[in-house]
């Protein structure tokens, strides 16, 4: 076996309450493509800004060579010898593609100008390695993103590099795009370049991969060769089997008589979703599973407005309606808590109180605005009903933990009373008992005749939550189970092994 | 206590106080104030008097800074009003009766409308057409100016018109008119920021956008209209400075306005990037300044050193709002007492 | 030949979908349109004194726009540099005329202090992550508040070394002739483009304005380039004070009011992004062009007012940051 490039050894890291990494390590052969595989969550990222130099450890080793190496930047990480290119390409899109490759350490003429002539010329050579022929003086933002990554990872070539990460490279990519890649890829290895490839595609990962490194909430699972294991035991490893305390009991019932409460015809867009089917009767818990990137966010976007649909329709108890805007999908009754909570979710600088009241003052319009008694006690109410940790609702949400944030976004549209409740994946990232509490609020309010869709990455979640379980892959609908279903055949809808 | 220095207000007035009582200090006459013939007179009066169009411009400014925009045309907007205001009295006056209302009305009517027209102008630019705030009211800046000496035809526009000298110059009940309007607008903003759901609104757009855009917030409708009435701020004003010198100077009237009109809502303790909003502050922030400019004249400072107080004025505050000039300090702090 | 000609076309069409070179050509051609308009409406608007006017009127805001283009390809903006053209023409003639420095003296300290300036806010830009566009204003208040302490007054100049200099011209042949405020701002431009192209300086600079987050992880200097685009930008507006005070032979707080205004919109409309990253400084040299001669035009016909000036460049500003918009959302 050839020598270890890179050693990671028992690397934490946790950011207040929340434990991002625990004791995780990594081993990188020189000369092999090393997969990193996990759920949302799961501390991939993590790991990555831990080896870039972006964040530092509270504990752990990490060995460059057989060299202990401690990056304080991304800079000093690609000093070093590792280099990472991101998915959200990080180079100049203005500049040319020469100049991308160059910047930072430019050739010059005698007269102490750029020299030009041998920039395009170098830049030619890099990007031949690497079988790439293209105008080198365009600017690279007209190109790809796929040639834009070339690009990325020619300039790691040009800084000789000896660990090359690659976060998620392939998500934008199509079909001949991630061949090309791949090709590329195995060039490198062949150089005895050790690669850290990212991604959620479990096919790809089989393609192209000698070993595979699981990580499951901030721990490792185990290091595996990935001619040894089976999709299904992948992703199982991936998913879990964490126990889910709240279940529902009586599943199922009532629902099949229950009135069609939103009913989506075709709804897709391009690049984005292709056109899906879905209905969900009032009272029902539909999950919606699926892996990263395989259209979930996506559809709960368009379903509330937030990204227009180029194609089908919403009909809302039987009419169709027009969803242009959040502001639309609330006044149908709609209610999103969107996947990142901290962009989208909730706004830092108000009060829980204000946060809370947000979504319901602004269906009820500016000029109708409950007084601060009602405010309060309407703040009061949800706070102690969903267990929400904190002194006084004028505190600001900022000062929150994660899943007490995540709380009061749930809250803000538990004020409104919704009739659709679109949860994108609403335990990611919080603790434990939050994940219960959060779990158990919504079988509540299912019994109590609002319809769910529940969006999860946690097989488990999904099968002891759901009343139907639709899953996505590759931004179109694979299939739909009933409750009851085993996880194993969630598993193989998800993995595409049916 | 400890609550009254970390009141949002408390540092401006503080400041202002502070002016007010070095200029008694030096000057006993000055905090003094006459009760002459109805009116009440004295350098107090003076300075909230003269201080109302700042005030009004700054209180529009503050709103739409909040939503992380930025108005710099409102010294065009305020040319622009004046200008119209007073070509519809020149207009008017020869076909009306002998001390007939009608012209005033017509003015303040016809300088509000072209105001808010300018004000959804600017927030169109900014909401459909997605520039920068700055960069869309950069426009009206520059070609603002220039339409109001079309309207003008490049002369200074003198109004001989006595019933429009009220605005400016009138007194009601021993009080300056001007007082009036500025109070009147803040209560009705104060009333309608707290009463209606728009200052909750307002603080959620500035805070995060995008996080108001999903919660359902109209930001869409609610921008465009700070726009205006940011714009019907510098539209009033403009009717106070054309009033109050009986003329509308389509090139010099409102001169830097947007820069003291900034100023002032920075020295309210307001956010410049948004969110945070302190109306009350700007007020106390207009105040500040044009206590500042009484001052130095009073003083007989030459009148130049204004610019060069305002500008150390407005940097002391930028670098306080800073976090990493504040962690500076705190280091500094520390090791000062330690070698001390 | 036919396929040499498709070759050429193609180029031509690919050139012309990079926003910057169409924003620039559009800025080209409506100059060129202006001038053949000027041309056909009025006699001897062609001659070619009528055209080196342009470069002789409009040297400061050619100089003050050269430097606000890299301010602004940073993706910042500098509101200062009308205030500082006025504070360096009152320093300049208070010195040679009041305290008799030769001028050669005189325009040197200005220039430094006129740098040093400029590095000041840039460094309070980026130490402590203020607005550019409020640390600037504050810089235009300072500048314009210490012009105006120096003297209130207008400073006439009769040095004879400055009236010399103000006296001279460089023929061109033809009875055509530039003034050497007109030559320093040409020369300006030349020098700016090289450093704008081919100096890493350059280059870091256009790659802040792309994407500060990548030049920092590309290892690029962006705080000292930061500090230097600004103190660029005083030294151009000194430069530009030096001018003005050779052009007017005075030194007046009142100079260049506006001026920063002009600059920004002759830097847009010479095709340089207000969100920083593309441009280029022949644009503004255009930019600077297409602003003067429509001052021309109103000249030359006499019935128009000054006014109209404003409005147009506002139209013209409205017209491009459109077309900017539109070009980015296309892209």
């Amino acid at each position: 076996m050839s020598a270890v490039a890179l050693r990671a050894e028992g690397l934490s890291k946790r950011f207040g309450a929340t434990v991002a990494l625990d004791g995780a390590s990594l081993v990188l052969r020189a000369g092999e493509i090393h997969a990193l595989m996990g759920q949302n969550g799961a501390g991939k990222s993590t790991l990555i800004r831990l080896l870039t130099g972006a964040q530092s450890p509270d504990s752990g080793t990490i060995q460059l060579d057989g060299q202990l190496i401690a990056p304080t930047t991304p800079l000093e990480a690609q000093r070093a010898g590792i280099s990472t290119v991101y998915q959200e390409v990080n180079l100049c899109p203005n500049l040319s593609v020469a100049e991308n490759l160059y910047a930072g350490r430019f050739p010059r003429h005698w007269t102490g100008l750029i020299d030009h002539a041998q920039v395009r010329e170098g830049a030619r050579r890099l990007l031949a390695e690497l079988q790439l022929y293209i105008d080198v003086d365009r600017p690279l933002g007209s190109y790809p993103v796929a040639v834009q990554q070339m690009v990325a990872i020619a300039r790691a070539l040009g800084v000789s590099a000896r660990v090359l990460i690659l976060d998620e490279p392939t998500s934008s990519l199509d079909q001949h795009e991630v061949r090309e890649l791949f090709t590329v890829m195995r060039r490198l290895r062949e150089r005895g370049m050790a690669i850290l490839f990212v991604t959620h595609f479990l096919d790809q990962v089989y393609a192209i991969s000698d070993r595979i490194t699981v990580l499951r909430n901030g721990a490792l699972v185990g290091e595996f060769a990935t001619a040894g294991l089976t999709q299904s035991a992948l992703v199982a490893a991936m998913v879990g089997r964490e126990v889910v305390a709240a279940a529902r009991d009586s599943r199922n019932a009532g629902t099949a008589g229950a009135p069609l409460l939103v009913e989506v015809q075709g709804l897709g867009r391009r690049n984005a979703l292709e056109a899906v089917d879905l209905h969900i009767h009032a009272g029902e818990v539909l999950g919606l599973g699926g892996l990263l990137g395989s259209g979930r966010t996506q559809l709960a976007r368009l379903l509330f407005g937030l990204d227009r649909a180029d194609c089908g329709q919403v009909r809302v108890a039987g009419e169709p309606v027009a969803l242009r805007q959040p502001s639309d999908a609330v006044a149908q009754g709609f209610a999103l808590c969107p996947e990142e909570r901290k962009t989208e979710g909730i706004v830092a600088g108000l009060s829980v109180r204000e946060n809370i009241v947000l979504s319901l003052q602004a269906r009820g319009g500016w000029w109708r605005a409950m007084t601060l008694d009602r405010q309060q006690s309407l703040a009061r109410e949800l706070v102690q009903r969903l267990g929400i940790k904190v002194a006084d609702v004028e505190t600001p949400v900022g000062a929150l933990s994660g899943g007490n944030q995540q709380k009061v976004v749930l809250a803000r549209w538990l004020a409104t009373t919704p009739r659709l409740l679109i949860l994108d994946e609403p335990t990611r990232g919080i603790d434990v008992a939050a994940r219960q509490e959060i779990m158990g609020e919504i079988l509540r309010l299912a019994q109590q005749g609002m319809g769910v869709l529940f969006i999860s990455a946690e097989l488990e979640e999904l099968t002891r939550l759901c009343d139907r379980i639709a899953v996505l892959r590759d931004r179109r609908k694979a299939g739909e189970l009933l409750a009851g279903c085993d996880g194993q055949q969630v598993l193989d809808l998800i993995a595409g092994e049916s | 206590m400890r609550r009254l220095f970390v009141h949002p207000t408390f540092w401006p007035l503080a400041a202002l106080a502070l002016l007010l009582m070095a200029n008694g200090l030096f000057n006993p006459g000055f905090l003094a104030l006459q009760w002459r013939g109805g009116h009440l007179y004295g350098n107090l009066i003076d300075i909230a008097n003269r201080a109302a169009p700042l005030a009004l411009v700054s209180m529009g400014m503050t709103l739409v800074i909040a939503v992380r925009g930025l108005d710099i045309s409102v010294g065009a907007v305020l040319a622009i009003a004046a200008t119209i205001a007073a070509a519809t009295i020149t207009h008017l006056q020869a076909g009306s009766a002998q001390g007939s209302l009608l012209p005033l009305f017509a003015a303040i009517g016809a300088a509000l409308v072209a105001a808010a027209l300018c004000g959804l102008w600017n927030g169109l630019l900014v909401v459909k057409a997605g520039m920068q705030p700055i960069v869309a009211t950069l426009i009206l800046m520059v070609a603002g100016r220039g339409l109001a000496q079309l309207i003008s035809d490049g002369q200074i526009l003198t109004i001989y018109y006595a019933p429009y000298a009220f605005l400016g110059n009138g007194f009601l009940l021993g009080l300056p008119f001007a007082l009036y309007l500025v109070v009147a607008v803040f209560i009705a903003l104060k009333l309608l920021l707290t009463r209606t759901a728009l200052g909750l609104f307002i603080r959620a757009i500035g805070d995060n956008p995008l996080a108001a855009h999903v919660a359902g917030v109209r930001a869409h409708t609610i921008t465009p209209a700070l726009y205006v009435f940011c714009a019907c701020c510098a539209g009033m004003a403009g009717l106070l400075v054309s009033s109050n010198v009986a003329s509308a100077d389509a090139n010099n009237a409102g001169q830097l306005l947007e820069l003291d009109a900034i100023l002032a809502v920075s020295l309210g303790g307001s956010a410049l990037t948004g969110g945070r909003f302190n109306l009350f502050g700007s007020l106390v922030g207009a105040l500040i300044i044009q206590t500042l400019t009484t001052t130095i004249y009073s003083i007989g400072v030459p009148p130049q050193v204004n610019l060069v107080v305002k500008a150390v004025l407005v940097m002391l505050v930028l670098l306080l709002q800073s976090p990493q000039f504040r962690q500076q300090l705190r280091m500094l702090a520390p090791a000062a007492r330690s070698s001390a | 030949m036919s396929s040499d000609a498709a070759v050429v076309r193609h180029t031509l069409a690919r050139r012309l979908g990079d926003p910057a070179v169409l924003s620039l050509t559009v800025t080209v051609s409506l100059f060129v349109v202006l001038s053949l308009a000027g041309g056909m409406r009025f006699d001897g608007f062609l001659a070619p004194q009528v055209f080196l006017n342009l470069f002789i009127d409009n040297a400061g805001l050619l100089v003050v726009a050269v430097g606000m283009t890299f301010v602004i390809l940073t993706g910042g903006i500098d509101l200062s540099v009308g205030a500082v053209v006025a504070f360096t023409t009152v320093l300049l003639a208070s010195l040679v005329q009041h305290h008799r420095w030769h001028p050669l003296a005189a325009m040197l300290l200005a220039l430094l202090v006129g740098t040093g300036f400029g590095a000041a806010m840039g460094f309070t830009i980026h130490r402590y992550r203020l607005q550019p566009f409020v640390v600037t204003l504050a810089g235009m208040f300072l500048a314009r508040g210490v012009a105006t302490l120096i003297s209130v007054d207008s400073i006439g100049i009769d040095n004879s070394f400055q009236m010399a200099v103000a006296g001279l011209r460089i023929p061109l042949g033809g009875g055509t002739s530039l003034s050497v405020g007109a030559v320093t701002a040409l020369a300006v431009v030349v020098i700016a483009t090289l450093v704008s192209r081919s100096t890493p300086f350059g280059r870091t600079v256009c790659a802040i304005g792309g994407s500060e987050a990548s030049a920092l992880l590309m290892g690029l200097p962006v705080g000292a380039t930061l500090v230097r685009v600004y103190a660029l930008s005083g030294f151009c507006a000194a430069l530009a004070g030096v001018l003005y005070t050779v052009y007017m032979l005075s030194g007046y707080s009142l100079h260049g009011t506006g001026l920063e205004l002009d600059a920004i919109a002759a830097v847009v409309i010479g095709g340089t992004l207000l969100s920083g990253g593309t441009g280029q400084v022949p644009g503004t040299l255009f930019g600077v062009l297409v602003l003067g001669l429509i001052q021309t035009l109103i000249v030359f016909d006499g019935t128009l007012s000054s006014w109209w000036t404003r409005i147009v460049i506002g139209v013209l500003l409205l017209f491009f940051c459109l077309m900017q918009r539109l070009l980015l959302r296309r892209t």
